[in-house]
């Protein structure tokens, strides 16, 4: 599986990959022939309606699902090997904090199983919250937050640990439409800062593109891409660049490419 | 104040039927008492002597009191006429009854979470264990380790008390070692993170408000089996020997005395059981 072939930017490689799953009603196609090249520092959203596979397709990322053909390679490395390497840092769609822990305590939670010094806990405890506005809140316990702050707080506990990937499946889709813009513009300051390459997973057509510059558009039955799109927005984004022509635009782009996918089945 | 009106109110109600009952039952022997005197007499003579029989069917409560306050005050604690000395003897058994109970659910719990073999081999044996009287089952308990060559009563009351108190240990554990959802599971499985971590980090720490819920029930249990423990004849310590002694030798007073102390014991354990609960999810951040 190991893929010596690879080189520069390339972070995440997908080539011919297939994912089925034997269920009691047969076998479920749930990615086919997924190409995809994911670069260094890029920020990759993954769109499509329920059923395209692009969660699976994250979770093939993280290894928390196994492709049954193609070649996948994280850092060059099987998905196995890259996570047992802490490559990335995923972030779910619910904040899935432990209650019984206080906001510090969890983003402690991933340094704790990876056996960092209690002195290089607490620093990094103390940076990453400070990275995702939340100093001060270490010691409040998970329901003293509002929502929003609860997945910034689980956004700071897949930072902690330092790597270079941040996966995220769906992390506002529990939110309501005016936090969640804030947290876009939070995650696109925090791309900025850290330069990480990120892998987004929305069904929201105007924060695919408000984010990205690669957005990946996929079709359901079997969940396979429809089309890539390289964003030419700057990467410096206000919130008002959604009413720009470009923006405008890819959006059009990008719900062209989500009937297209539709009509096939 | 507006807690404790109903409370009260139940209560004081209880105490009236509890009255009622008492002078209901043992007119019959005030008035066997009269007849066999060749005199009658009036209602109004009857109920003052229903209240202070020496053997009454049904003593009132104010005897009851007065008994269990004797029991308690009138002789040293380590006499054998002491509730405080025979409730000390049941509560030692509950509490070794309850520790080996916990042990023993939360390992067949961990075991049964773990492997699957014992949950298909173990689970269905730990729920007939429960559909057989413990009366029956506590005699042979005093036999065999007898046999095997315990001569004290401890070890077998700690068994029985056992039997009873494992299972809603179990029970939970089992419920609350699973109560994680995929999302924590796999949350933990992107750190590589080992089956003895995701245990100790993870599961543990979501059964323990299974387990806190689970204790009131083992404890009350393990109360009981301690008591079914030490009916069987030969035992003299404990209040379930009290009680049996007060039943065989007609002497209701002393049965209901020990009857009540029981109950105060009871009592007593499920409040320190909560307030153990109460500390322990105030360190783990449970909104008062």
């Amino acid at each position: 599986m190991k893929d010596t072939t690879h080189t520069g930017s390339a972070v995440i490689e997908a080539r011919n990959l297939d994912l089925t799953f034997q269920t009691g009603d047969g076998p479920v196609h749930a990615l086919r022939d997924v190409n995809l090249t994911i670069n260094k520092g890029d920020f990759v959203s993954f769109i499509g309606p329920s059923g395209c596979g692009k969660t699976t397709f994250l979770r093939c990322i993280a290894a928390l699902e196994h492709p049954t053909g193609g070649t996948l390679t994280v850092n060059g490395l099987t998905p196995d090997e890259a996570r047992m390497k802490r490559a990335y840092g995923y972030v779910f769609q619910a904040a899935g904090l432990y209650p019984w822990r206080t906001i510090a305590g969890n983003v402690k939670l991933p340094l704790e199983i990876m056996g960092f010094s209690k002195a290089d806990q607490q620093a990094r405890v103390d940076r990453v919250l400070d990275l995702v506005e939340l100093s001060g809140f270490g010691g409040k316990f998970p329901w003293q937050l509002s929502g929003g702050m609860q997945q910034r707080a689980s956004i700071a506990r897949a930072l902690a640990f330092d790597a270079d990937i941040l996966l995220m499946d769906e992390p506002f889709g529990a939110l309501d439409e005016i936090v969640r813009d804030r947290l876009n513009e939070e995650v696109l300051k925090l791309w900025a800062r850290t330069g990480k390459t990120i892998g987004f997973v929305t069904h929201s057509i105007p924060e695919a593109v408000y984010l990205s510059t690669k957005i990946v558009v996929m079709s359901p039955r079997p969940g396979r891409i429809t089309d890539v799109i390289d964003s030419p927005l700057p990467k410096e984004r206000p919130l008002d660049i959604r009413d720009s022509r470009e923006f405008i635009e890819i959006a059009h782009r990008v719900r062209e490419g989500l009937r297209a996918g539709h009509q096939d089945d | 104040m507006t807690r404790a009106m109903p409370v009260l109110t139940v209560l004081g109600a209880i105490f009236a039927l509890w009255y009622l009952a008492a002078i209901w039952m043992n007119a019959t022997w005030v008035y066997d008492q009269a007849q066999r005197a060749g005199t009658t007499v009036t209602l109004a003579q009857v109920i003052p002597q229903t209240m202070a029989q020496a053997r009454p069917l049904l003593p009132p409560p104010h005897q009851v009191a007065a008994e269990l306050w004797k029991g308690v005050t009138a002789q040293a604690i380590t006499s054998k006429r002491s509730l405080v000395y025979h409730g000390y003897v049941t509560f030692r058994g509950t509490m070794m009854g309850f520790a080996l109970g916990i042990v023993l659910g939360v390992a067949l719990a961990m075991a049964i979470v773990r492997f699957r073999v014992m949950e298909l081999s173990v689970m269905p044996w730990a729920i007939i264990s429960q559909t057989i009287p413990i009366v029956a089952l506590a005699p042979m308990i005093l036999t065999v380790s007898n046999q095997i060559g315990i001569d004290n009563r401890e070890v077998p009351k700690a068994i029985i008390s056992a039997y009873l108190s494992f299972f809603p240990v179990l029970v939970s554990m089992v419920k609350g070692l699973r109560s994680p959802d995929h999302m924590q599971l796999d949350l933990l499985s992107t750190y590589g993170a080992s089956d003895g971590q995701t245990f100790r980090k993870l599961r543990l720490p979501a059964s323990l408000p299974y387990f806190f819920a689970s204790l009131k029930v083992a404890i009350a249990a393990a109360l009981i089996g301690t008591i079914v423990g030490e009916l069987p004849t030969g035992a003299i310590e404990g209040l379930g020997a009290r009680m049996l002694i007060g039943s065989q030798f007609g002497e209701p007073l002393i049965m209901w005395a020990a009857l009540f102390a029981a109950a105060i014991l009871a009592g007593g354990l499920i409040l320190i059981v909560g307030l153990i609960e109460r500390m322990a999810q105030a360190r783990m951040g449970v909104p008062a």
